[in-house]
């Protein structure tokens, strides 16, 4: 067991958990940030998508206690006072069904808009497809990452 | 045509109402006895108690409204339409109601069941009839006080005028109106004077999933909760041996081991914990029947179909004359895997067996069933059981089968400890009940250019078409017409995979009827309208596909996709099925990349009677066609010895963003009964996949995953 400082969300969180603990599961079980979900814990679907400095990343093999020196934002951290606009695209088009992948899509999206404010349709594709949604929704989610960049320009 | 503002509503006291103590009403009404007329009621209903209730409206004096929805919410947006029925009658604004799900236990439950698409359909009258009962209840209220007649009653958006220019808001009469007697014989709505079904309304819970709250089971915690990691035997036909748990519990964060059945839990304060030590327990697996492979499975099916053993499961006329005398005789096999669900939040649940309670929390389409079978499982009563069901990450029927709920609650049991099991993705893939793998074997008899005989069989594993399939389309259409089925059972679990019995059986005979309109020289449009023109309205009460419907289905997905009139480079295909009481007709068009057929559109058309609510039924349309395009296209599942060859996502290939085509959907415009969405977009999905890619490459594709068996590329093709 190992006790260490995260910075997610702005705040400093104390942690107490095993050194090999994904970041994942030290926000799921012991921060009760129970937005980032758990899909494959491989690192193949996308769902547990966070920002480490800015930059989405799987957080389901990531061992936590690796990320002291790093700025985390998490789903619950991207909205301040409004929507972040890529939410606000996402509330608009009504994108989710079940809605269990939408927050990993929701942090993909916004940290590729970040880097590539003005993307054109295949540059979208690209940069969500590594995002599973297995209810399918891709269309919807297409046109919200477009939405939100001309919210953002 | 059905008449849309008189229901056949006969049940009396299915509605009661009671004054709350801090001011308002809470109308309660018993969801399934009141929507089903085939329904068993659970108590006598002309005696229904308040507790006999499962769903429930609460209004407030300020005049806000809280719909307590009834039905599991899996994705496919009932916890959105449902509620919108109810506030359409009751008249209200959309902005003033909040729609919770409803907190049910053992008195409140009667049957709560997401599977089928049946949720709308079903609950259409009932949810209306509510409604409606709710407003008249206040208007008789609003009248007593001004002294007048009812009738001279206008209501609008949750205001009751008198005619004379005052009005009351409903908060104002609410506490007088929940000591009325309960009206019946109430007057619905014109659909044409809907202001709310019709129109989009954004999901209920869109808030809590883009920023991210606890909503679905795995968001579920409880005090001393521990996380349960199980494992099962790695193969179908296999049992536990002896095992050694010391590395287990020595992890540190792991709490205790149980042994159950065949099955062995880690429990653990965290998941990580319980995971790391469901890997360190050694267990030794011995045989316990045969453990099967994907070939063993394509020889007894293809044994079945080439025997004479099959049940028959419909006739019509006689088939052997109209082959002996054919003209031309048609005879195409195909063949699909099994396929497991993989719903995105994998399978889970939380149990809290103690002495006196059973508190069960987490995602299930079954909640009924499932109690009643855990309370069998250990030996309890069924007025012990708390179930309250989260919102579901995913069900695609894999939700129905309560396997997961039965492990944490025997767990917790032998634990005596709350327990929430979490699957892996890896266990949620290998502990799966799959869609099981089917072949078909389809025949058809052509004299003087029409289609005189049609031969089906179906070799299934554990069996899959059932009750009224067999009377689908082309049934009623030609006239010497069988179905046989045959299964072979296997060890492996199989079950309801969205569009079940018909998601693969849609695509076969879709795609057999490409190839026939191909023998025939006649476009495959009007081979359908054709062979539709035959049907004789209410000839057979077991065929429920309306002819005149799918015609006019057909005809607007043809027309909305420039069927046959297409640009060139871009090649079409077609196919229409009507499953889950709703028509869909589906064009898709296929363009060459690279050399290979890439999906770009698709354009589909839908007849689900009225539209509740156009933005979600839109969603589910495009889900399901791309799920039904994906899967066609990628989903490969096979077993080895018993042992499912993938069980995560790295070699198990779902659909992603850069292979789906764009979904264009439109709803044929009528003012009949709605039917549901959440399945009937998915069968016609493949069959059009593969006509278009055979009329882009020349290649027909008989057994899926297609990618599998595509024609390496070849720029010869025509591109």
């Amino acid at each position: 067991m190992a006790s260490f400082n995260l910075k997610i969300n702005g705040k400093s969180r104390s942690v107490n958990a095993d050194e090999d603990t994904p970041l994942l599961w030290v926000l799921r079980d012991e921060l009760n940030l129970v937005g980032t979900k758990f899909g494959c814990g491989i690192g193949q679907c996308g769902a547990c998508t966070v920002h480490v400095d800015g930059v989405a990343t799987r957080s389901c093999l990531l061992p936590a206690s690796r990320l002291t020196d790093s700025e985390i934002t998490t789903i619950e951290g991207l909205a301040t006072k409004e929507l972040h606009p890529v939410q606000e695209a996402w509330k608009t088009l009504d994108v989710p069904q079940c809605g269990y992948c939408q927050a990993g899509q929701i942090m993909t999206a916004t940290s590729f808009l970040k880097q590539n404010p003005a993307p054109n349709n295949d540059e979208i594709r690209n940069a969500m497809h590594g995002n599973l949604c297995r209810c399918a929704s891709y269309n919807r989610i297409e046109k919200a990452v477009a939405l939100a960049a001309k919210k953002l320009s | 045509m059905e008449n849309q503002n008189k229901t056949t509503f006969s049940r009396r006291n299915f509605i009661k109402t009671s004054a709350l103590a801090s001011g308002g009403i809470l109308i309660g009404f018993n969801f399934i006895t009141a929507c089903k007329e085939t329904a068993t009621p659970p108590v006598d209903v002309a005696n229904l108690d308040f507790k006999d209730f499962n769903a429930f409206i609460k209004i407030a004096e300020n005049g806000y409204v809280t719909i307590f929805s009834p039905n599991p919410e899996i994705g496919q947006g009932v916890k959105t339409s449902m509620p919108m029925i109810i506030a359409e009658e009751l008249d209200v604004p959309w902005e003033h109601v909040t729609v919770a799900q409803g907190a049910l236990d053992n008195k409140n439950f009667t049957r709560q069941v997401a599977g089928g698409s049946q949720s709308i359909r079903f609950g259409w009258d009932a949810l209306r009839q509510t409604g409606a009962t709710a407003r008249q209840m206040l208007v008789n209220a609003a009248a007593a006080k001004w002294g007048i007649d009812a009738k001279d009653c206008k209501v609008s958006n949750g205001m009751i005028d008198n005619g004379s220019g005052e009005t009351f808001h409903y908060g104002d009469v609410v506490n007088e109106a929940a000591l009325l007697e309960v009206p019946e014989n109430v007057t619905l709505k014109d659909p044409k004077d809907y202001k709310i079904i019709g129109k989009d309304a954004i999901n209920v819970d869109i808030d809590k999933i883009i920023t991210g709250e606890p909503l679905f089971g795995l968001d579920y915690k409880e005090d001393g909760m521990l996380i349960a990691s199980v494992l099962r035997p790695p193969a179908f036909g296999q049992k536990l041996g002896n095992f050694d748990d010391a590395k287990a519990r020595s992890v540190s964060g792991v709490k205790d081991v149980v042994k159950f059945g065949d099955k062995i839990a880690v429990l653990a304060t965290n998941t990580w914990a319980a995971m790391k030590g469901k890997k360190a327990l050694e267990a030794e697996w011995m045989a316990d029947g045969k453990m099967e492979n994907t070939e063993d499975h394509d020889n007894e099916l293809n044994k079945l179909l080439d025997s004479n053993k099959l049940d028959l499961r419909r006739e019509d006329g006689d088939v052997k004359k109209a082959f002996a005398e054919a003209d031309k005789v048609l005879t195409r096999t195909y063949e699909s895997p099994f396929l497991p669900h993989n719903c995105m939040e994998p399978m889970n649940f939380y149990a809290n067996v103690t002495a006196d309670k059973i508190h069960l929390v987490g995602p299930i389409q079954t909640p009924a069933g499932t109690a009643k079978r855990i309370v069998d499982l250990i030996e309890r009563n069924e007025e012990d059981i708390h179930l309250e069901m989260t919102r579901m990450g995913g069900g695609f029927g894999r939700r129905l089968y309560g396997d997961f709920a039965l492990e944490a609650a025997e767990i917790s049991n032998m634990a005596k400890k709350p327990v929430q099991v979490v699957f892996s993705r890896e266990d949620d893939m290998a502990a799966g009940i799959y869609r099981p793998a089917i072949k078909y074997r389809i025949s058809a008899s052509v004299k003087d250019g029409e289609v005189t005989g049609y031969h089906l069989k179906e070799a299934a594993i554990n069996s899959n078409m059932y009750g009224l399939i067999p009377n689908f389309f082309p049934a009623g259409a030609i006239q010497n017409y069988k179905v046989e089925t045959g299964s072979y059972n296997s060890n492996i679990t199989t079950g309801a995979w969205r569009a079940p019995y018909t998601n693969f059986l849609a695509f076969a005979e879709q795609s057999f009827f490409d190839e026939l309109a191909e023998l025939l020289e006649v476009d495959a449009v009007k081979l359908r309208l054709n062979l539709l023109k035959n049907v004789q309205h209410g000839a057979d009460d077991r065929i429920q596909y309306s002819a005149e419907r799918m015609t006019d289905t057909i005809k607007l997905a043809a027309e909305k996709s420039n069927w046959g009139k297409t640009k060139s480079g871009v090649y079409q295909g077609f196919a229409a099925y009507y499953s889950h009481n709703t028509h869909v007709a589906e064009v898709v068009d296929v363009v060459m990349k690279n050399g290979k057929p890439t999906v770009d559109k698709v354009t589909v058309a839908v007849d689900c009677g009225i539209v509740v609510n156009p933005t979600g039924a839109k969603n589910q349309v495009e889900g399901g066609v791309i799920d039904g395009i994906g899967h066609a296209m990628y989903g490969n599942f096979s077993f080895e010895k018993g042992k499912p060859k993938d069980t995560n996502f790295n070699t198990y290939r779902l659909i992603r963003m850069k292979e789906t085509p764009i979904v264009e959907t439109y709803f044929v415009d009528n003012k009949l009964s709605p039917t549901g969405l959440g399945e009937p977009g998915l069968p016609p999905a493949g069959g059009a996949l593969a006509n278009a890619i055979k009329a882009a490459t020349n290649q027909r594709l008989y057994n899926q995953p297609f990618d599998n068996y595509l024609n390496p590329i070849n720029t010869e093709l025509k591109t």
